[in-house]
């Protein structure tokens, strides 16, 4: 599941909530890094288990799981999404001492918890570290950190990225589908001169932007055990940043805030012809912009070199075993089998549109057929494809919710032409830091 | 804004002893003003009332003030099939919340300023300054240490962890000691006494009635502050059975993007949960304007 951009009104409310909470007690742990597993042993008995999670449709599946397993009842709690207000609740749960067992987080959150210490280590679970070789690497190197011998939550679904494109118009105008960026590029010239955009500039959402940094093999933060270090404007971002100021200056592509009536209607009229984006958009599009159904079609995304076979990612969401549980090992049993077992891959993706994160879940028969909506093309062949094309050591920060905040802020100005985008990379860069120190987080530089 | 201030008897004198007619211009120019606050204020719920009556497809692709092809029913319909029938019980849950808060809050308001109002003890003035200070405080504010608090006890995610906090309303308090000081005679109560009748018999028969106007304002304020309350319930509450029907929508619309056709049960949702609201106003306006009369006559 992915991030969506945070209700600014929740923002505010939330802020002022952990002003108030910032004078009653403070995280006693800033630093990751080095904390020992903690055992991992059956409690013997019935054991009832509290989950929070807000996809849609989940009683379903732990009803199956609890038929099942009289011993291991696990209850549902539900609330908005994460950046929502259910991280935040979260954090107040494990400040109250009564935070569910487990827990659904988004990648880009689980390091906010692990800072603050808000995790179980299940590198003690034999059978959580047994089932690494289920999931795809780069979802399990989310979990883990990259730390041979730890898991600090267990991966549930993946958003890799590929190229949604109307073929109907890219054939009637006679250009080729692009398979690397710099045919992107060439395509959207054309594409603007057919009256249309080849997409929009994801200015509010960062996320998609981070896929695409992502692809290009960079990294926003890295961790090695002491200190975090933070590049924002690496190599690969300001690649990425200089590619899309480029296409924003020659007006080759729109500014149509993402996830808008507005930015619905470009696809659904035929205004905007492509968008480069994660498995679950195929259900974007296809109920944003229902008067264009069969007219469209998935390709791998495009590539900085030509030969070369690289995806994004762009979203996706972990099970965590809270700190504070007094059942790990039963917590850890759940959330195996809630992601990696077939008849619960199933359910969550016909329920809640989730793509698993397993290399088996690839090949589930609900993810075989054609999708009428894309003219019958098996699309989520090229996202089986895409999963295991994505880079792994795209590092998530603490404070992503900020990141994001800094970043958008930044690409507003520069898609109305104040600022580049590099440059919005740059001030965040700054910001972070010192938002990473103010919060007594050790960094580098 | 309160009934208190407007039952002065001084703004009704100056209107029939002023001689000064206002030019036509500056009528003019007020009307204008107050014909541009009340499109500001109406446009959103026209925009809304529209909205709700369209398909997912006519949504984004029609213009967005007008009808489409009338729906309303169908998406109505809908709505309340959505999830085993979720919504009726938000609904249901902020029914519960809302009259049984408010009912409560006023009773306990009435008694409060009644009692600053009419008893002398040591200490009045210190409680009525305690409790304007509360008039203070935002709730938001309270909200994370009342969860706190209530997790000692093992309340939260349970119908009392919204209800209890919303019996208080330390603005209703100030408001019904100003009235019961300005609206309760002394003799009277010194007549009920001599008639053998005891202070809390005093209370309901006589002087609830002599306040029941500001009883209202209290209720209605204290009606749409628990209706709307928001955050405590995202603070408080984490099963789907006891929310709110605010809760509800909001936690419906963080997932509009996975679920594009949330996008319309919010909308049709958000329609529906304002009727109450507007039911009860136009209910209760009547003993409103009422007591304010009564209080301009005196």
């Amino acid at each position: 599941m992915r991030v969506t951009t945070a209700a600014a009104g929740v923002g505010t409310l939330t802020a002022l909530a952990l002003l108030v909470a910032g004078c009653s007690s403070s995280p006693d742990s800033a630093a990751p890094g080095g904390d020992a597993a903690g055992a991992c042993e059956p409690s013997g008995g019935a054991v009832e288990l509290t989950f929070t999670t807000w996809i849609p449709g989940i009683e379903e599946v732990v009803d199956v799981w609890n038929a099942a397993n009289p011993d291991i009842q696990v209850t549902v709690q539900t609330g908005p999404n994460g950046n929502g207000g259910t991280y935040q609740n979260f954090f107040n749960q494990l400040r109250a001492g009564n935070a569910p067992d487990l827990g659904q987080i988004e990648y880009d959150a689980l390091p906010n918890f692990r800072v603050q210490d808000g995790l179980t280590d299940l590198g003690a679970c034999e059978e959580v570290m047994a089932a690494q070789d289920l999931f795809v690497d780069w979802t399990w190197d989310q979990v883990s950190f990259g730390e041979e011998g730890h898991a600090y939550a267990v991966p549930q679904d993946a958003g890799p990225m590929a190229l949604f494109y109307r073929q109907d118009l890219f054939e009637a105008n006679g250009i080729p589908v692009p398979t690397t960026w710099a045919e992107y590029a060439a395509a959207a010239e054309q594409v603007r001169a057919a009256g249309g955009y080849i997409t929009n500039f994801s200015q509010s959402d960062v996320n998609q932007f981070a896929g695409l940094v992502w692809q290009a093999g960079g990294t926003w933060f890295a961790n090695d055990g002491e200190e975090w270090s933070v590049d924002l404007a690496g190599p690969e971002s300001t690649q990425v940043a200089e590619y899309w100021q480029d296409l924003v200056d020659r007006d080759l592509v729109s500014s149509v805030p993402p996830w808008t009536s507005e930015w619905d209607n470009a696809y659904n009229t035929g205004a905007a012809w492509t968008w480069v984006s994660a498995v679950w958009g195929a259900n974007s599009i296809a109920s944003g912009a229902p008067d264009t159904a069969g007219a469209w079609a998935v390709a791998p995304m495009p590539q900085w070199e030509a030969g070369d076979a690289v995806a994004g990612n762009w979203g996706g969401s972990s099970t965590a075993v809270f700190r504070g549980t007094e059942h790990p090992y039963e917590a850890a049993k759940f959330a195996l089998w809630l992601n990696t077992s077939d008849e619960a891959l199933t359910l969550l993706n016909q329920g809640a549109n989730l793509y698993p994160a397993t290399t088996a879940g690839a090949d589930l028969p609900a993810l075989a057929d054609g999708v009428e909506f894309y003219g019958g093309q098996a699309i989520y062949d090229v996202f089986a494809e895409a999963s295991t094309q994505v880079p792994a050591g795209f590092t998530w920060g603490p404070t992503m919710t900020q990141v994001y905040a800094d970043v958008s802020d930044g690409f507003k100005g520069a898609v109305s032409g104040r600022g580049t985008l590099l440059e919005a990379l740059e001030a965040a860069q700054e910001s972070t830091v010192s938002t990473l120190r103010s919060q007594s987080i050790p960094v580098a530089g | 804004m309160s009934a208190a201030t407007r039952t002065r008897p001084a703004p009704a004198s100056t209107r029939t002893a002023g001689g000064v007619r206002e030019s036509p211009l500056s009528r003019a120019a007020a009307m204008l003003v107050m014909g541009v606050f009340t499109l500001y204020f109406l446009v959103p719920i026209w925009w809304l009332l529209v909205s709700a009556t369209k398909d997912r497809g006519q949504f984004t692709s029609t213009n967005p003030l007008w009808f489409a092809d009338m729906n309303l029913v169908e998406n109505v319909s809908a709505l309340l099939r959505y999830d085993g029938g979720i919504f009726v019980r938000w609904m249901g849950n902020s029914v519960a919340y809302t009259a049984g808060g408010a009912f409560l809050a006023t009773l306990l308001a009435a008694m409060c300023g009644y009692a600053l109002a009419k008893y002398r003890f040591l200490g009045r003035e210190a409680v009525f300054n305690v409790v304007l200070g509360g008039v203070l405080v935002p709730a938001t504010a309270l909200a994370l240490p009342l969860f706190l608090i209530f997790s000692q006890v093992n309340l939260t995610n349970t119908f009392w962890a919204v209800f209890l906090p919303s019996l208080v309303s330390p603005f209703g308090v100030y408001l019904t000691r100003i009235f019961a000081a300005a609206s309760v005679p002394d003799e009277l109560l010194e007549a009920a006494r001599l008639d053998g009748s005891s202070e809390v018999r005093t209370f309901f028969t006589v002087s609830v009635r002599l306040m029941f106007p500001a009883l209202v304002t209290v209720f209605l304020f204290q009606f749409v502050a628990i209706w709307n309350n928001f955050f405590l319930p995202l603070i408080m509450l984490r099963d789907e059975a006891v929310f709110p029907v605010t809760l509800g929508l909001y936690s419906w619309n963080t997932q509009v993007n996975q679920i594009p056709e949330l996008r319309g049960y919010v909308l049709v949702g958000a329609l529906l949960s304002i009727v109450p609201l507007i039911v009860t106003f136009l209910l209760l306006q009547r003993f409103w304007r009422n007591g304010l009369g009564a209080g301009a006559v005196k």
